[in-house]
């Protein structure tokens, strides 16, 4: 038997005003850019969210419940939903209440807190714990990190808070000789199980299904299930994970990705050996096959699949120092103004954008910049972290 | 006199101080009862007349005939005093010699001729920026300028900087007048040791085509003279000035930060000296930790300097605001307690007149023309980043000191203006008409 697991990942950043000058520093505390937040969140609410839930419904109505699939949603875009995009929300709900779709959980802020603050991160992912229940009604029992950013410490710690699986990149780097198509265990761990994306049969979705330079183009959905069977025999678990805004944002509904999408089950249900299944579901039916080392960090980014897309460049790192400087007295400042601001500029998008190595995902880098250049991320970044100082200064009086 | 006037910008069309200065001078030849007629690529909105000035762009002259039938007109003798470019440059081998004998571009009048000659008739597009298609605009400009010294009465020709000189050429060509060629900042200035062949063929052809040259200062004199082989006897020196319009008052002006601030403005690039600012911001900021230093402008060397402040993680104190316009410009200096000009090579560099006219105390570089004229600021060599750091520290730490020199300068800026300036512009008119 092989279990396709489907993750998809919702995200939406809370992005800043460009516009955020030096003259403003000291003397504006508008941060974020309602307008563009609003229009990209409309936007994609009404080119993805709203009718690839009405698809996934439909999908598990029309397959007996057998579709099954999971999302991770940010705590930035649940915000953003309720703001500007409240339907989104109800339809969301409306998944979760067939059973069919399981809750990941993740850091509220969609931040690197991992890789910096422990503390930082334990608290970001209670929040987004809550948030789940109180959106929801919800318990995940299935984590995933920023990005896909995952080591062995960062394991350790997701068995401790609870978990039962943890999902992360089937980076080359750590798979060697490996499958991906197999429920694997954390290096240090007991109970924890770890689902390792198909990086291949993923991107073929999320990035190649409508680029007309691949080989493979178009890929139909006989191609794709052609691809499937070859797990067959070496595999058990087939981990598509991607951004949901591959459906009709990233690839637009005019490359057919809804009619690629709404066949692929039938598809896939109408093979013998194979079924879906969640996260949780598929650690709790499967034996771990093997352990697996990470020592180091790893992500879902670029080729490199590591943590450079966000950390190691100067304005990176300057930025993140800036950030954690201001930690302690933010916190200790009590204001619920300055603490949510704070931690929404942790979000790793912000880090994204300083990204300063165009090489060959600069296109895909690119797409989501809002920025004309990495360094005037930076200096906006910068400048909004100095007005909260001011604002820090002006409190203490 | 009424004046044939070639100018690339113009404000508010400005990338930097060419456009400022022009403004200046122009306003204030008008004063003295000189008549301009003042030609810029494009101009946005109407075209600007009254009784001594009238701006015109480029883009609005249609253009009747081709330059062959417009030179036709022309008696031969006109045209002879276009020299020969001399094709012996020192220290090239053999090789060497014959690759630059095909790279290179000199202006002379077959290339001249090759460029403009098929241009069409009629009305010519401008952007009147420093783009892509800038050598194509210099030389419809040229063509405009051509039929505009048919059309129009004038009795001298005057252009500033090496976009205009062919331009100016073309109208002497055409108009027999005389030709005054305004020099603001040399390619070597701009490039340092490697300048732009074309434009610096450019300039020479200006140059040594021109019955006049005008220098911004001595230092930028000597430059023309030793680097564009020109008669020193024709060039002379007529340092620039400031408008003194002022409309913020430093008293007024709204601080947002408690913090000193010492400012740095103008286009990033290695002529202005921005490292050695950031070089100094980082040995300032270990001495005096309540200082904020800005870099307002923008420019090739913009993001080297962004990742230059993270890596020395001076993100708390270092900002920078891209350009500035307008009022944000006076805001600028207004808030600043110290300003720094550190370039490199500077024929004249008016900016730190206008930080002193908002009480602003100034250090800038000894290579710098302003710095042969302008006594009361502290002069340092562009590239002693310990003695601008000292500088800078004094200035920030011992008030009276600060205040005494921004006085001082306050004073002595009193007696400077673009009067002085345009009296001698209009001499050298008519000397040269004479």
């Amino acid at each position: 038997m092989i279990d396709v697991c489907f993750y998809f990942q919702v995200h939406q950043p809370f992005r800043l005003r460009r516009d955020y000058n030096f003259f403003k520093i000291g003397q504006d505390r508008v941060y974020f850019d309602e307008y563009l937040n609003r229009d990209i969140m409309q936007r994609v609410a009404t080119r993805c969210y709203l009718p690839a839930n009405r698809m996934m419904l439909d999908l598990i109505k029309q397959h007996n419940m057998k579709f099954r699939l999971s999302y991770s949603i940010s705590g930035t875009a649940v915000e953003q939903f309720k703001l500007y995009a409240p339907e989104v929300i109800d339809s969301f709900q409306k998944l979760v209440d067939t059973g069919c779709v399981e809750l990941i959980n993740e850091t509220y802020y969609h931040s690197l807190a991992s890789c910096h603050d422990e503390k930082e991160f334990i608290a970001q992912v209670q929040k987004h714990r809550d948030l789940m229940k109180d959106t929801f009604g919800y318990e995940p029992t299935a984590f995933r990190n920023t990005e896909l950013i995952y080591n062995n410490q960062l394991a350790e710690q997701v068995e401790n808070m609870g978990y039962k699986v943890m999902l992360t990149e089937g980076a080359n780097q750590i798979l060697g000789w490996r499958t991906p198509n197999f429920c694997y265990m954390p290096a240090n761990c007991y109970k924890l199980k770890l689902l390792l994306r198909n990086y291949r049969l993923s991107d073929d979705i999320a990035f190649r299904f409508s680029n007309a330079g691949c080989p493979e183009y178009p890929i139909t959905v006989d191609k794709y299930i052609g691809w499937l069977k070859q797990v067959a025999g070496n595999g058990e678990v087939v981990n598509l994970f991607m951004d949901y805004e591959t459906f009709g944002e990233h690839q637009r509904k005019e490359t057919g990705i809804f009619d690629f999408m709404k066949e692929l089950p039938g598809a896939i249900l109408g093979e013998d050996d194979f079924a879906f299944k969640t996260p949780t579901e598929v650690a709790t039916t499967q034996q771990a096959m093997s352990k697996i080392d990470v020592p180091y960090d790893i992500s879902w980014a670029d080729v490199e699949r590591d943590l450079t897309a966000w950390i190691g460049n100067p304005l990176q790192d300057s930025a993140m120092e800036f950030l954690g400087d201001l930690k302690e007295q933010v916190l200790a400042s009590k204001d619920d103004g300055i603490i949510e601001s704070w931690r929404k500029l942790q979000t790793s998008d912000h880090f994204y954008y300083m990204c300063t190595k165009w090489f060959s995902d600069g296109d895909v880098h690119k797409y989501f910049n809002p920025y004309r250049s990495p360094h005037d991320a930076y200096v906006v970044y910068c400048n909004i972290l100095n007005d909260i100082e001011e604002s820090l200064k002006l409190q203490k009086g | 006199m009424k004046v044939l006037m070639f100018g690339w910008e113009f404000p508010p069309h400005i990338s930097g101080g060419l456009g400022t200065a022009c403004l200046g001078l122009t306003k204030a030849m008008i004063n003295i009862g000189e008549e301009i007629l003042f030609v810029m690529p494009k101009i946005n909105g109407e075209a600007v007349s009254d009784d001594l000035f009238h701006l015109m762009g480029a883009s609005d002259v249609e253009v009747t005939r081709s330059r062959r039938e417009m030179l036709r007109d022309v008696s031969p003798e006109t045209i002879r005093f276009l020299e020969v470019d001399s094709t012996l440059r020192p220290y090239l081998n053999e090789v060497t010699y014959q690759t630059w004998l095909k790279e290179q571009v000199n202006y002379n009048e077959s290339v001249v001729e090759a460029r403009y000659e098929d241009q069409k008739i009629g009305k010519f597009e401008f952007s009147g920026v420093y783009g892509p298609q800038l050598m194509d605009e210099v030389a419809r400009y040229a063509l405009v300028a051509a039929q505009l010294a048919g059309q129009e009465q004038f009795d001298v020709i005057h252009a500033h900087d090496w976009m205009t000189y062919v331009a100016g050429v073309e109208a002497k060509k055409i108009s027999g007048k005389k030709l005054v060629c305004h020099i603001h900042a040399t390619e070597f200035d701009r490039s340092g040791e490697h300048p732009n062949t074309e434009i610096f063929e450019i300039e020479k052809y200006g140059l040594q085509n021109a019955d006049r040259v005008l220098a911004v200062s001595h230092r930028t004199r000597d430059i023309v003279i030793r680097c564009y082989d020109l008669d020193p006897a024709k060039v002379h020196v007529v340092h620039n000035a400031v408008s003194k319009d002022v409309t913020v008052q430093r008293a007024q002006v709204k601080r947002n930060l408690d913090e000193k601030i010492v400012l740095f403005l103008g286009r990033v690039t290695g002529q202005k000296g921005p490292d050695y600012f950031v070089q100094a911001a980082r040995k300032v900021v270990d001495q005096v930790p309540n200082v904020r230093f800005v870099m307002a402008g923008s420019g090739d060397l913009w993001p080297r300097m962004v990742e230059r402040i993270a890596r020395e993680r001076l993100q708390k104190h270092f900002h920078f605001t891209g350009f500035l316009r307008g009022s944000d410009v006076e805001d600028m200096f207004a808030m600043s307690d110290v300003y720094v000009m550190p370039s490199v090579s500077e024929p004249f560099g008016i900016t730190p007149f206008e930080a002193v006219l908002y009480g602003t105390p100034v250090i800038i570089s000894k290579q710098s023309g302003i710095a042969e004229i302008f006594e009361n600021a502290e002069k340092v060599d562009f590239w002693d980043v310990d003695r601008l750091t000292e500088s800078i520290v004094n200035l920030l730490t011992d008030e009276e000191y600060a205040n005494n020199m921004a006085i001082n300068a306050t004073r002595e800026l009193e007696l400077i203006n673009w009067d002085g300036a345009a009296n001698k512009v209009a001499a050298h008119y008519k000397e040269v008409t004479a």
